[in-house]
């Protein structure tokens, strides 16, 4: 047997359980989606017909107002995390990356604990303090998926940041607030876009969360789910995910170009 | 020790973060050992719950840990030898392959899902048998194995170490067992823990492909948190954390390593 041989050999499992279980899958979901009444122009019914523009709309506030507050917490404490070194640090940044291996369906839960009827804030506080249904919950549902994601691809960034250029910067008498804009930001742009990227994808695609949490609240992958199990309008179905996965898998792209890492999307 | 107003407002939102992050999961430990959660903790501590949660999902627990072995053994037989394949060959025809077999890291576990029922749904035998989430799952984590093993393959000059074994009178597969794999092992390590972690946590595949017969243990928490009562649903989920935890904390140390070998 040559080398070539051997080598195609190696790769034929990966091309035929790929071609099996996802190229020709997804093309049956692309004809799927133009099998209604509708046909190809499903996809202009999008954006024409009002209940899925304001889904939509919706998802893309949500999943924007997710990112900004990620990047802005993540960036603070990752910053923070790696610039100083204390007692407990080890413990805070563990804190902070637990959630990875968190579920959606998990993650909700947490938020109806903190936020639900018998949840910790209607507990403590007088009057009735119940926002883990609303789109406040799946909000912060979201941010509790993103903060450990975005953190981890800022500290990576943070890391490779050379400390010295802020340290000049503060010799030549550079305030706080200028060695942030001036110095830190403009290095750590690329992760920050890329894990903004992250943050804003997951957000869009996120099932499990909002599976237990947005029961009243139209979300693109809640309405993906409604479509089909109970209006059984499985072109429309098939068609939202179409375009949902073109979105994450688009941004998703940029992210890695311009950072390089890998963080599993999903939730 | 943090003298200046900045490093001050940086602790502060870390902390405040932290508490959020963590405040939850403390909830959740406390309400699946109390013995009346709405009563508060002055009802005091039991374990009735987490026998509960056995007596009721200890089929969905085994199930799981299944799944995650099954696809261990089939991301590692599919995905060992194609990291080789791409690392030997790299192009643009390796370049576009692994871009394709990383799209279920980007697509939503819900499309995914959907495409594999429109195709294969009709297949009454396959569609309520385990390897249909099983297929899933492989999926979903293949992409993690190939790369985590590419890694650390590319990091190497394989190419110089395999014409040297070569000239000894090393075949193909010789040469694949006694030098690929021991030196791909912390790539391996680093996979199988993220491919185990992953598979266990996985929900948003599952829940399109599971039959009420074959319930996964997130989808038996997504049941537990929509029909149980809170006690139920957090003594579950503290039996989810007491699994995935040690497996994430492996998983890091796993990928950590692998990476300072790649580097």
């Amino acid at each position: 047997m040559t080398n070539r041989t051997f080598v195609l050999l190696c790769l034929t499992p990966l091309f035929i359980f790929s071609l099996a279980f996802l190229a020709l899958p997804l093309v049956r979901l692309f004809m799927v989606s133009g099998e209604s009444e509708a046909g190809w122009a499903i996809y202009l019914d999008i954006l024409r017909k009002p209940r899925y523009l304001n889904t939509l709309v919706l998802t893309v506030l949500v999943s924007l107002a997710t990112t900004v507050a990620a990047l802005a917490i993540s960036t603070t404490a990752g910053m923070f995390l790696s610039r100083n070194r204390f007692k407990g640090r080890g413990i805070l940044l563990s804190i902070m990356t637990l959630p990875l291996a968190f579920p959606g369906v998990v993650i909700g839960f947490l938020i109806i604990l903190l936020g639900g009827r018998q949840g910790l804030i209607n507990q403590i506080t007088p009057g009735h303090v119940v926002f883990a249904y609303s789109v406040v919950g799946l909000f912060l549902g979201y941010l509790y998926f993103s903060i450990p994601r975005v953190l981890l691809t800022v500290m990576a960034a943070a890391e490779k940041l050379d400390p010295e250029l802020e340290e000049a910067a503060r010799t030549l008498g550079a305030s706080p607030y200028r060695v942030v804009v001036n110095v830190i930001l403009p290095g750590l742009m690329p992760s920050l876009v890329a894990a903004g990227a992250i943050a804003f994808a997951t957000a869009m695609g996120a099932f499990g969360t909002a599976f237990t949490l947005a029961t009243n609240i139209d979300v693109i992958p809640m309405v993906i789910y409604t479509e089909f199990t109970l209006s059984a309008n499985i072109a429309m179905a098939a068609a939202l995910s179409i375009v949902l996965g073109i979105v994450t898998w688009a941004l998703l792209l940029i992210a890695r170009s311009l950072s390089g890492t890998t963080v599993a999307a999903g939730g | 020790m943090f003298k200046s107003k900045t490093k001050i407002l940086q602790l502060t939102v870390t902390l405040t973060a932290c508490a959020f992050l963590l405040v939850p999961m403390i909830l959740s430990v406390m309400a699946g050992v109390t013995a009346n959660y709405f009563q508060g903790i002055s009802s005091g501590f039991t374990l009735k719950w987490v026998f509960r949660v056995w007596e009721l999902y200890a089929d969905s627990i085994f199930l799981s840990m299944w799944l995650a072995i099954t696809c261990l053994i089939a991301t590692l037989i599919i995905g060992l030898p194609a990291a080789y394949g791409l690392a030997r060959h790299p192009g643009w025809l390796s370049r576009l392959l692994e871009e394709f077999i990383s799209l279920p890291l980007a697509v939503p576990g819900l499309a995914l899902a959907l495409a594999l029922l429109q195709l294969y749904g009709s297949m009454k035998g396959f569609r309520a048998s385990w390897t249909f989430i099983l297929v899933g799952h492989v999926l979903y984590t293949l992409p993690f194995m190939v790369r985590s093993i590419l890694a650390v393959l590319a990091s190497m000059d394989l190419k110089t170490l395999e014409e040297g074994a070569a000239s000894l009178g090393a075949s193909p597969w010789q040469r694949f067992r006694d030098i690929v794999v021991p030196n791909a092992m912390p790539g391996i390590l680093a996979g199988a823990l993220t491919v185990v972690t992953l598979s266990i946590g996985e929900f948003n595949l599952t829940w399109m492909l599971h039959t009420p017969y074959l319930k996964t243990l997130p989808v038996g928490l997504a049941d537990s948190y929509a029909s149980m009562r809170l006690e139920v649903a957090s003594a579950y989920t503290l039996v989810f954390f007491v699994l995935i935890v040690p497996l994430l904390m492996a998983m890091q140390w796993a990928s950590a390593r692998a990476q300072r070998i790649a580097q």
